[in-house]
């Protein structure tokens, strides 16, 4: 089976997050980069089936070489060939057809995204990518097996979740649960000295236009006081509550 | 021209976000000098959409719809947009929505703007304001296509009335063999359980509630209040609550209108996912958790004797409000 991991190279979670020029650009300045979590939960379940069932497990990125140090993180938890698509990651169509491309070229079986990343939230590339090159889609996936060309896949939906079956070849947005924290890789010294050896391609884009353009950003407005509350008058906790906030 | 709303179901019965999608669709619409088109999957009538401002309902009835199926959806919602020249297409952000929504897009070959929180900026060309680094920021987002997706975020528009004569149509789109590759095998839903999606008020328990075995007093308040349940990210990934509850920046986004955090200290992750909700209270017995910088109203102290009082407060008050 080949497996290709889609990776978006995000802000740390613990990133404050102020934009330049005028608000119409996100200021990277002393921002850490990471491989976007959805991302990783993802990767890591490609990385059980390179284990137990001899996939192969590439990982592509779209966008300039400033993301190369996480393209190389995932090639130090394991993934075997890195694929960068020299390009600024305009929007979620530009990047879902970059990403369609090598799909297509790989000749992929499994195609892994996270659901979302967490810098733009567009919640879009995974489906993007599934209706660009016709393969099934599954979405907020927390459990996959593969089974031949047949995949078995858990998807949460509102308040619960459901079993999917789908053949390959097959995109799925991952989350939490398709595998568990406690399973995350912390690349270790040997991984990530092979990393350095391992393929960084760096394939030129596809011509292909945007759907869309953030023109500005803007943060949210600060919180005012918050009101205190005496443990022993919760009375006034829930007159606050009906009154003013008039929530319940 | 018709602008084109989703409206969601469940077992024949409009879900409460279908009406808010309504009411959004009616502003479009307004401002676009045109009217709103709902389509709806094996709902019974029109239901309550008229209240809502939606002039016609395109009703799909099909046996093979009864189980959501993105592809299908989608394919049916493109189908009922061409019918109707629709060039603006509106849908919620449920789970649901959130999966057709991409595959739509690419099918329509329109730009889509997910988590919308208010009415355009502007229609030449259509702006949008959307919730971005999920919830520190937002963006301004311009979509360049001739047909547009508006997924609109849960809770940021709220339901707005505009009565409106309804006219109900049959609707029946033409499904390939191909829309059913994907097939869902079984569900596993708690029966009458409030969900997070759905809930309009989320309490919430973090570490400081010690273990499991605790969960019960906040179980009491939830359902005291009518409200969901769920946990920060360690209580989760400890085991002590299903990841399902999980809510913050890797878990779910929370957008209620009353979010009561229980011995939970506010990290940046928990607070980006939950800072949508409008009234946010914390109880805590450490006052200088940050949690009180980003609340409306705090309890400082023990959650163990704070929590059950709440409880018996609140039920005086809704026995002498019923
Ligand atoms: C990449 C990444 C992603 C993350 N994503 C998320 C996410 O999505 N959601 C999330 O929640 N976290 C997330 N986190 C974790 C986050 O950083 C915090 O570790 C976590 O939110 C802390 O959970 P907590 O508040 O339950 O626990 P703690 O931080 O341990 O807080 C417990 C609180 O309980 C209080 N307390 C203790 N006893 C009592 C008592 N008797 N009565 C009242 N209060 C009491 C304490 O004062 C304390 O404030 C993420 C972290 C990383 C690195």
């Amino acid at each position: 089976m080949k497996i290709l991991v889609c990776i978006s190279h995000v802000p740390d979670t613990t990133s404050k997050i102020n934009f330049s020029e005028g608000d119409t650009k996100f200021d990277t300045a002393g921002v850490q980069f990471v491989i976007n979590p959805n991302d990783e939960f993802g990767l890591t379940r490609a990385m059980w089936f390179k284990e137990k069932q001899g996939a192969t497990v590439d990982v592509v990125n779209v966008g300039g070489t400033e993301t190369e140090p996480t393209l190389r993180k995932a090639l130090a938890i394991g993934a075997d060939t890195a694929i960068r698509v020299n390009t600024p990651a305009t929007d979620g169509v530009y990047v879902a057809k970059q990403i369609a491309k090598v799909a297509k070229d790989g000749d992929y079986d499994l195609i892994i995204a996270g659901r979302e990343s967490i810098d733009y939230n567009g919640g879009m590339v995974p489906g993007m990518v599934a209706g660009l090159i016709g393969a099934n889609f599954v979405n907020t996936c927390i459990g996959l097996e593969v089974e031949g060309n047949e995949a078995t896949a858990v998807r949460e939906i509102d308040g619960g979740k459901e079993t999917l079956k789908a053949s390959l070849p097959l995109v799925v947005g991952a989350q939490k649960g398709i595998v568990q924290e406690s399973d995350l890789k912390i690349p270790n010294m040997r991984g990530i000295m092979q990393a350095r050896k391992k393929p960084l391609n760096v394939v030129e884009p596809v011509e292909a236009g945007t759907h869309s353009e953030a023109v500005k950003f803007e943060k949210p407005q600060p919180k005012g006081d918050i009101k205190l509350v005496d443990a022993d008058n919760l009375d006034e906790l829930v007159n606050l509550l009906h009154n003013e906030a008039k929530v319940i | 021209m018709s602008v084109l709303v989703y409206t969601e179901s469940e077992e024949g019965k409009f879900k409460k976000t279908a009406f808010e999608v309504a009411s959004y669709a009616k502003g479009v619409a307004e401002m676009l000098g045109t009217e709103v088109t709902a389509v709806s999957f094996n709902a019974q009538s029109a239901g309550d959409l008229g209240k809502y401002g939606v002039s016609k309902v395109l009703k799909v009835n099909n046996e093979k719809l009864q189980k959501f199926n993105a592809k299908a959806y989608a394919d049916a919602i493109k189908q009922a947009a061409e019918k109707e020249g629709s060039k603006v297409i509106i849908l919620s952000q449920s789970a649901n929505a959130k999966y057709l929504a991409p595959l739509l897009a690419v099918q329509l070959e329109a730009g889509y703007a997910s988590n919308v929180v208010a009415l355009p900026e502007g229609t030449e060309p259509l702006q949008v304001k959307r919730t971005a680094f999920t919830n520190k920021a937002f963006n301004f987002t311009k979509l360049s296509t001739d047909v547009k997706i508006i997924g609109l975020s849960k809770n940021a528009f709220g339901l707005k009335e505009s009565q409106t004569e309804t006219s109900e149509e049959d609707f029946s789109p033409s499904l390939a063999e191909g829309d059913f590759n994907v097939n869902v095998v079984s569900v596993d839903k708690a029966a009458d359980k409030v969900t997070i999606a759905d809930a309009e008020i989320v309490v919430s328990g973090g570490r400081g509630m010690k273990g499991p075995e605790n969960w019960g007093m906040l179980e009491e308040l939830a359902e005291t209040l009518g409200a969901a349940t769920a946990c920060s990210k360690p209580v989760s990934d400890m085991g002590w609550r299903p990841h399902s509850e999980h809510v913050g920046q890797t878990g779910k986004p929370v957008a209620a209108n009353l979010y009561i955090a229980v011995g939970i200290s506010g990290a940046i992750q928990h607070l980006a996912g939950v800072s949508a909700s409008k009234t946010k209270v914390v109880i805590n017995n450490d006052p200088d958790a940050p949690f009180f910088k980003a609340a409306d109203y705090g309890v400082v102290g023990d959650a163990f004797e704070i929590v059950p009082k709440l409880t018996e407060k609140l039920k005086e008050f809704k026995a002498s409000n019923s």
